[in-house]
């Protein structure tokens, strides 16, 4: 509400004798909410009944009297309202009366440029409709400290945040339980076959670039398995489509084997980049996996549809497969074709199970406790919605 | 030593991870954002280069050391050359001019009957793989593999004209259980997933995960 107290809205003159009637009424024009600024929006009452060759014409002035600079032309019928933007405007019934536009820049006086719409400056905004009157309005634009639209969002994640962090705490002075992971439990010995065979490991990232959480998650993984086969002095393969995740894993298994005192069990060339489109790295992959024949495959990371690709041709070599996603919709296909499959969370959770720090476990334990409040409100959700208490929900 | 190999790498992902929280609540630090983006756009175009050279240099290995299938890693040799030589050519426009259109063997015509129809012909596989993973599963060895097989069933009846001629309420209950326990499912798996990235993100940002430097937490 802190934005429309600011709002300076000001009716400076009406449409002339005669045309008043046809001038857009209820014209409002503010700051636009949620936004870094350089953006005024106007709303005004939607007319029912307009002729079909009528306009809303939009100008931008500095001054009150104008001259006013083309911004828009808008026809009625696919003029959007209020309630088209319920994250901006609330679900207010009045909503769908209304129309709305945002104005970020004008053209100027020689209507070649467009110039931007500064912030703190008054602007005087006129709209009309096309042979008819119009309204003036002054508004001033800003831009915003908090996005109100992710208050829910601020508030759950600041609670989630809050609860893993004491449970961060809480593991430093005693043992917490944490549920098995069979995925994981299977690692060590998928490892050992790997070992045991003298063939290689390969490990598999997935289609997305370093932004994506599943890539960190996937590589916070890489850390953990680079460690072991350093140890277990097998060697690892790891394919990868976008090239700064190539570098950030040659890094990652570069440390790993330092930290397991086997800094000769490093091979740069052993980190590489299959191919940088999507079927060109499953075909890469797939060759690899015909030919070196791996004792042990890991998918980790977000996948689409070269999953069953890459986890069909995996289970031919009759290699140990260990998939994790949060792609749901590749689940069902690792689910069918590997030996173990870690679904959605338990991609993010295997790093900290696979390094059994108090710390990093005590984190998961935040993160069911954090499920289980979610879950709770959803049966309370549930019930209520059952009850018939809408109004309450909503 | 231990400043540039722990302290600065921890104090880059702190300061990075803060600034990714600050600007999606933040609308004013939005800019921030921006120039972050474009900083990530630069770092992979020079990241691209060390692609090329780590693709390059495994496939020359295959080939000096004559290792099985080392025929495939000459194709991806002379695929490379003439991609560039053509992206060079450019129609006789030359390289520092846009995509010149052609009609003969140019750049788009690599792309279209070369790339294209490669990957079209990756993706064609799917099926095949799709009916012998299938075939694995739909065996109904446990109570599991039946229920998976039954549903499935259901929803592929409902979903192709036959389904509606042996009943009716097929395509109905095919509806039902992707509308309702499928979507149930993906959205108890999204929750969860969303809570997951939260705490990857917390513990990477307080410098606690520290797989990605090789210890195993702090």
């Amino acid at each position: 509400m802190a934005h429309l107290l600011l709002l300076l809205v000001l009716v400076i003159a009406a449409a002339p004798a005669g045309a008043a009637e046809t001038a857009p009424a209820a014209v409002q024009a503010f700051d636009t909410p949620n936004d870094q600024g350089h953006s005024i929006t106007l709303t005004w009452r939607r007319r029912e009944v307009l002729p079909d060759s009528a306009r809303y014409r939009i100008g931008v002035s500095e001054r009150a009297e104008g001259p006013f600079h083309h911004v828009a032309e808008l026809d009625p019928k696919t003029t959007p309202t209020m309630a088209d933007e319920p994250a901006t405007f609330g679900s207010d019934d009045d909503n769908r009366n209304r129309h709305f536009a945002l104005i970020e820049s004008y053209r100027d006086s020689e209507g070649q440029d467009r110039i931007r719409i500064e912030n703190g400056k008054a602007y005087f905004i006129r709209i009309g409709i096309h042979g008819g009157g119009y309204t003036v309005v002054e508004a001033r634009a800003r831009g915003n400290y908090f996005n109100s639209t992710k208050t829910g969002n601020f508030a759950l994640a600041g609670l989630f945040s809050v609860l893993i962090l004491v449970y961060i705490r809480l593991a430093r002075r005693k043992n917490l339980y944490i549920r098995r992971l069979a995925g994981l439990d299977a690692l060590d010995e998928a490892l050992g076959r790997a070992t045991e065979m003298g063939k290689p490991v390969l490990f598999v990232h997935g289609l997305q670039d370093m932004g994506s959480p599943s890539t960190i998650a996937a590589v916070n993984i890489l850390g953990q398995v680079a460690k072991r086969t350093a140890e277990y002095d097998t060697q690892l393969r790891v394919g990868n489509r976008d090239p700064i995740v190539m570098s950030v894993s040659q890094e990652v298994v570069k440390e790993s084997c330092i930290e397991a005192g086997r800094p000769d069990a490093f091979n740069p060339d052993n980190v590489f980049l299959a191919a940088a489109d999507q079927f060109s790295y499953a075909a890469a992959l797939e060759g690899l996996m015909v030919r070196e024949k791996p004792a042990t495959n890991l998918l980790m990371g977000y996948f689409y549809a070269e999953s069953l690709l890459l986890a069909e041709t995996g289970a031919t070599t009759g290699a140990i497969q260990i998939a994790a996603t949060d792609a749901y919709t590749q689940l069902p296909f690792f689910i069918t074709t590997c030996d173990y499959t870690l679904m959605g969370e338990e991609l993010y959770a295997a790093s900290a199970y696979l390094s059994r720090d108090p710390k990093l476990l005590g984190s998961l334990k935040g993160q069911d406790l954090g499920k289980g409040i979610i879950i709770l409100m959803l049966v309370l959700g549930s019930i209520l919605a059952g009850f018939g208490f809408w109004p309450l929900l909503s | 030593m231990y400043f540039l190999q722990r302290t600065l790498p921890l104090l880059v992902a702190f300061v990075a991870g803060v600034i990714g929280i600050f600007t999606y609540y933040v609308p004013v630090a939005q800019p921030v954002e921006i120039t972050t983006s474009t900083w990530y756009r630069i770092i992979a175009a020079f990241a691209l280069f060390l692609g090329i050279h780590s693709l390059l240099q495994m496939h020359w290995r295959r080939i000096r050391r004559n290792q099985a299938g080392w025929a495939f890693s000459a194709v991806v040799y002379i695929g490379f050359i003439v991609t560039i030589a053509l992206a060079v050519y450019n129609n006789g426009k030359g390289p520092l001019q846009p995509l010149a259109p052609g009609d003969g063997l140019d750049l788009n015509w690599m792309y279209t009957h070369v790339h294209v129809a490669g990957g079209a012909t990756m993706f064609s596989l799917l099926a095949f793989f799709i009916a012998s993973a299938a075939y694995r599963t739909f065996r109904a060895r446990s109570a599991e593999a039946v229920v998976l097989l039954v549903a499935a069933l259901l929803v592929m009846l409902g979903r192709v004209p036959i389904g509606a001629l042996i009943s009716e309420h097929l395509p109905e209950v095919s509806q039902w259980l992707m509308a309702t326990p499928n979507l149930a499912a993906r959205r108890g798996i999204l929750l969860g997933v969303s809570l997951g990235a939260i705490a990857t993100a917390l513990r990477i940002i307080f410098g606690i995960e520290r797989s990605y430097l090789g210890e195993e937490g702090q």
